[in-house]
């Protein structure tokens, strides 16, 4: 298998795994995927003050890669700014991670 | 203990020390060609080649003169398959018959064929993998000219009644072919009682070198194929080709040994499988993939539900051994085998196939279950889907957003 040594840390080590309250206002969840493609992802932020990241946490079903790339995406999330940029900025690095195409 | 442990003798086995020693002298010392007739170098190959021809017929009860060399299964498949058809068409018809859980050498030999303008037919098995009987029978048609079953399925291990199938066949003129590469040594063949007319076989799969296989073409009543290979005109014409003198005698001695000890290993497997099952079934949520009963205990596919097959193959990488699900070549497809029996996509893509033979201990089974224990509980831990089905959410009912 020829994923690189991020995505197999990632994977080995995955950050930010679990649940946020899904019940606080402060909290958004988001869930993409089919068991029928092979992979699921939940994501969830929480708001903090100011429109920052507060939190985020992940649950993926999925091949290597996909646990690995959620993982790093929560990484990236703490502590930016709920704005367009940043979104690019997460899906630049993601490239970078040859996860997406 | 060897790490990664072995765990994958259904994808290929090591060549038995005692096999390689065999053949070693007929790469550099005894290296006639077997056809050649005017000197002492070419009757010895020859002679070697015939004894090899001996125990590979004496596994399965047949003549000697039964059995073509061929380079592996997927060749033997290709010309039983398409040297019958091409052979029996004009007078019988140009309907073939099969299951969607075959090789893909069988699979594809068969979609071949459709393209030159043959029509088949792909039975889908009853969801423990089996053939029903009465579904075989209605398939057949007064034009069927070939049905292609396998003995032992490669990915969930279960044993066609070839005997019931052949039956049937013979009742209604159709040529069997059956495909035995995972049947060697594992199962009784007895060709002299096995209503089966053409058969497949491959070295590699029952500790013999890659390379090398056989075909065995009934001489009573006579099967008759066209040759797919031309060439020399070598083994009766079936298959022009020089025969790799050291391959078959591996095959040879692999078969051999097979005979001798297959009754004996295979209850040594068995335990080691029984002990398998029971420690990976202590697990929460896992399901057996194909029949429980008709199967060789070489084979254990099990459905680890609500955690994906390839991350969990990259979990337990001190264990060789494969998924299902075709992950790591680019496909996300699960495997056509588990979708044939009916099973959901979740546990389609959750499999992973254990396959053990002779090299394996005991030690190395008990460090498996441990090791699967603690990574499901792991991989789970970090699964959405577990966390639903917790939840007691019912997943067949939810509205994925497939991408």
């Amino acid at each position: 298998m020829a994923y690189s040594d991020k995505v197999l840390d990632h994977y080995e080590n995955p950050r930010n795994v679990g649940s946020l309250d899904k019940n606080d206002p402060n909290v958004g969840t988001g869930m993409v995927g089919a068991p029928a493609c092979g992979d699921v992802m939940k994501l969830q932020i929480k708001l903090g003050k100011n429109g920052l990241i507060e939190d985020a946490k992940f649950k993926t079903y999925g091949c290597g890669s996909a646990i690995a790339s959620s993982s790093l995406v929560t990484e990236m999330l703490k502590g930016k700014l709920l704005m367009k940029q940043n979104q690019l900025k997460i899906l630049l690095s993601l490239k970078s991670l040859r996860y997406l195409l | 203990m060897k790490l990664p442990i072995y765990m994958d003798y259904s994808a290929t086995t090591p060549v038995d020390k005692r096999v390689a020693e065999k053949m070693i002298p007929f790469i550099t010392e005894e290296f006639g060609n077997p056809a050649s007739r005017s000197h002492p170098y070419g009757w010895t190959a020859e002679k070697a080649v015939e004894e090899a021809r001996r125990h590979v017929a004496d596994l399965v009860n047949a003549d000697p003169k039964e059995i073509v060399w061929t380079s592996g299964a997927t060749e033997s498949n290709n010309l039983a398959i398409k040297g019958i058809a091409e052979f029996y068409s004009k007078d019988k018809g140009k309907h073939i018959i099969t299951v969607a859980t075959e090789h893909k050498a069988v699979i594809d030999a068969f979609r071949e064929l459709e393209r030159i303008g043959y029509e088949a037919t792909y039975l889908t098995p009853e969801p423990n993998g089996l053939i029903n009987i009465e579904k075989f029978k209605a398939a057949i048609r007064p034009d069927t000219v070939l049905a292609s079953v396998m003995f032992v399925n490669n990915e969930i291990g279960v044993i066609q009644d070839i005997h019931s199938l052949g039956n049937i066949c013979r009742e209604h003129n159709v040529i069997f072919h059956v495909d035995a590469a995972q049947a060697t040594g594992k199962v009784d063949i007895d060709l002299t009682k096995l209503p089966v007319d053409v058969m497949s076989f491959s070295a590699h799969k029952t500790y013999g070198p890659k390379g090398i296989g056989a075909l065995y073409v009934r001489r009573k009543p006579r099967i008759r194929l066209q040759a797919q290979m031309h060439g020399g005109g070598h083994e009766r014409g079936m298959r022009s080709g020089t025969l790799a003198t050291h391959q078959i005698v591996g095959m040879g001695e692999a078969f051999k040994i097979a005979k001798e000890e297959m009754h004996d290993e295979n209850k040594r497997i068995k335990k080691l499988h029984d002990q398998l099952l029971k420690g990976l079934t202590e697990i929460e949520e896992v399901y057996v993939n194909g029949d429980l009963n008709h199967r060789v205990p070489h084979n254990l596919n099990i459905s680890f539900n609500y955690v994906e097959g390839e991350s969990l193959i990259m979990a337990i990488k001190d264990i060789a051994v494969s998924s299902g699900s075709a992950c790591t070549s680019a496909s996300l497809e699960p495997s056509y085998v588990l979708r044939a029996l009916g099973r959901s996509d979740e546990l389609a893509h959750s499999s992973i196939r254990f396959s053990i033979g002779r090299y394996t201990t005991e030690e190395d089974i008990n460090h498996a279950i441990d090791l699967l224990k603690q990574k499901i509980g792991k991989l789970r831990e970090l699964s959405p889907l577990w966390e639903m089905f917790k939840d007691g959410v019912d997943l067949e009912k939810v509205e994925w957003a497939a991408h």
